[in-house]
């Protein structure tokens, strides 16, 4: 039953799929405009959704317990961290 | 209790005998075994290699080592005792071994997953040894800095390729050991009823699991610049050098709490047993745990105040890292304040413990030195930084590893060793290492860069001494290992309680059986309740063999 419960229909993950191609090549487009500091939020965001549609749809996370959402959560909290405290750098040279 | 069977005479699974009762053990104290006699071999390895550099050293210009030779042997120390023995080390063996017993429980939550990490760990330390025999000897010290590491014919994408493989094992030890607290705890024991080595190895799993894969993948990117040349780290092609340095950083300054915080776990254990005392600030220390575990992460860049990074990150990174010295401070304290008018019996993992407290305070107070930019631009890649890194890393992890040494093993094998010796050999790594390091922080003081073949005249006295010292430190160790390994020729005579500890290990017998407990054991209310010990008197007095 649990098993039944947590498999995605095929056009759901065809979907996923084929935004997650649609969103690369976003990315790659996005990266041949200069739009200054701009540029690296979008390249940011997308990756972040696209690394969220992943775990949530192919990694099963949807259908996960609270202590497991929490521990994915500390490491995006975590990795945004890592991130931010680059910028007192690259942001202030 | 004598008739139980100890797990060396219960294989798990069963039905295996020798060696496979070993190679394809789920239980986790043999996994805990193999793990040790493994690291004891890195160590002794990388100890020598150390004695060689010192050696070499010694005395001005060439004394039997090319200066290619020299370069690989100081990478090599450094790669074996971080990546094969300082990070794995207390976890790894003592964590795998006493955790379960600790929270009341037969084995770890996922024990085909820990049998898997042991693997991985053996297979970077082949991978390792793969990478001294072809193309050379990799020659860039243990930090693969850009852009030597990806421009250097030596091989180096073998030895990043097994520091890669060695994070994974370190990761699923890591994993196993968050599930196993959370999941696997006997039902009547809270989160405050949990020993401090509990707590020290919980804290660690999240550093391991959290920071650990950005250093795998960002070894992978040394190996994509050797092999595909993109230049992520080279800025005529956009690429940002200092880029390598922060990604590094991210999981190699945490990686020191990796190394540390289990110690401080065993230190915790270690001082209220022989103190006869309930340990001082037990949710201090907890908290201090968890504190140390969070700031240790966010301080990374103060390796990199010299870099080229921006005045703001410098201040920000440098007020960060006197935060973390805060949590290390109260356990500091805690310590102390436990022997205050404890009932003090000495003891060789007492001994060591002391030392440990001494040598690891004044590694960390040296890291306020090197903490506060104006200082460090001064002191920066001398040996004042060598001498403050094995001070906080050898003086505390490497002495914490010998006091658990000395305090469980009579757990692990129901054997004692000699006192006399262990006490001999401990004073002889302590007088050694004090002799050893205490002309570096005057050599880096001085002006003498690490990491360098020779050197001008003036510094020849300190590296002569220095290179004393570490004779009497190798000459201890030596020792050490011969006196623990000599009592395994003993019968197996230690009682479930040699100490007087009063943390669930010291309930079941020495060794313990295969799934721990012959019944479910009784949590006590709070770990370090020694009243009935001290009620008892001195009739538990620890004696050696």
């Amino acid at each position: 039953m649990e098993h039944q419960s947590c498999i995605f229909e095929y056009r759901t993950l065809g979907l996923v799929l084929a935004a997650l191609l649609i969103m690369t090549a976003v990315t790659v487009g996005a990266s041949y405009i200069d739009l200054g500091w701009v540029n690296i939020w979008i390249a940011l965001m997308i990756a972040s959704i696209k690394a969220g549609l992943v775990l949530v749809v192919f990694m099963h996370l949807k259908f996960e317990g609270r202590a497991v959402i929490l521990s994915f959560l500390s490491t995006v909290f975590f990795l945004a961290v890592m991130i931010g405290f680059i910028f007192w750098d690259v942001g202030f040279r | 209790m004598e008739s139980v069977k100890s797990f060396y005479e219960t294989p798990s699974p069963a039905g295996f005998t020798g060696i496979w009762s070993w190679l394809i053990t789920f239980d986790h104290k043999r996994i805990a075994l193999m793990y040790l006699y493994a690291i004891l071999f890195w160590f002794i390895l990388a100890v020598l290699l150390g004695g060689v550099i010192r050696l070499e050293l010694m005395f001005e210009g060439k004394t039997f080592l090319r200066p290619e030779l020299y370069n690989s042997a100081f990478t090599l120390h450094g790669v074996i005792m971080i990546f094969l023995f300082i990070i794995p080390a207390l976890p790894a063996v003592f964590g795998n071994f006493f955790l379960p017993i600790q929270i009341g429980t037969d084995d770890v939550y996922f024990p085909k997953l820990n049998l898997l990490s042991w693997y991985l760990y053996m297979a970077g330390g082949v991978v390792a040894v793969v990478s001294l025999f072809s193309d050379g000897f990799p020659d860039t010290g243990w930090t693969f800095y850009v852009p030597f590491s990806i421009s250097t014919n030596t091989n180096v994408s073998t030895a990043v390729f097994a520091a890669f493989i060695l994070g994974f094992s370190s990761m699923l030890t890591g994993l196993n050991f968050i599930t196993t607290i959370h999941k696997m705890r006997a039902k009547t024991m809270g989160w405050l009823q949990l020993p401090l080595f509990t707590w020290s190895l919980y804290a660690t799993a999240w550093v391991q699991l959290l920071a650990t894969p950005v250093v795998t993948i960002t070894l992978v990117l040394v190996m994509i610049e050797r092999y595909f040349n993109v230049g992520l780290f080279d800025p005529s092609r956009g690429g940002d050098p200092i880029l390598y340095q922060h990604l590094f950083w991210m999981y190699s300054h945490p990686a020191v709490y990796i190394m540390i915080l289990p110690g401080m776990g065993v230190i915790s254990e270690i001082i209220p047993v022989f103190a006869r005392k309930s340990i001082f600030g037990y949710k201090a220390i907890v908290a201090s745990s968890l504190a140390i575990a969070i700031a240790g992460s966010l301080v990374w860049a103060h390796h990199m105040y010299t870099s080229g990074m921006s005045d703001t990150a410098v201040f920000v990174f440098s007020l960060l890292t006197f935060v973390v010295a805060i949590p290390s401070a109260i356990k500091v304290f805690s310590w102390v304040a436990t022997l205050y008018k404890g009932a003090i019996e000495m003891t060789p993992p007492l001994f060591l413990s002391l030392c440990f407290i001494y040598l690891f305070s004044v590694g960390g107070l040296t890291g306020l030195v090197l903490g506060a930019p104006g200082p460090n631009i001064h002191v920066h890649d001398t040996h004042f930084v060598v001498a403050h890194f094995h001070c906080t890393m050898f003086g505390g992890t490497g002495f914490a590893f010998f006091a658990a040494l000395h305090y469980w093993w009579p757990k692990m094998f129901g054997r004692m060793y000699d006192f006399k010796k262990a006490y001999i050999a401990a004073v002889l790594v302590t007088g050694g290492f004090m002799f050893h390091y205490v002309p570096m922080f005057i050599l880096g003081l001085q002006g003498m860069p690490r990491r360098y073949f020779d050197y001008l005249p003036q510094y020849a006295p300190g590296n002569f001494f220095a290179g004393f010292g570490a004779l009497f430190m190798i000459a201890g160790i030596g020792l050490m290992m011969v006196n623990l390994f000599a009592s395994l020729a003993r019968q197996r005579t230690v009682p479930p309680d040699p100490w007087g500890g009063v943390t669930l290990e010291w309930t079941v017998p020495s060794p313990p059986p295969l799934h721990n407990f012959e019944k479910d054991p009784d949590i006590p209310d709070y770990p370090y309740d020694f009243s009935k010990i001290v009620a008892a008197g001195s009739g538990s007095r620890p004696k050696g063999a």
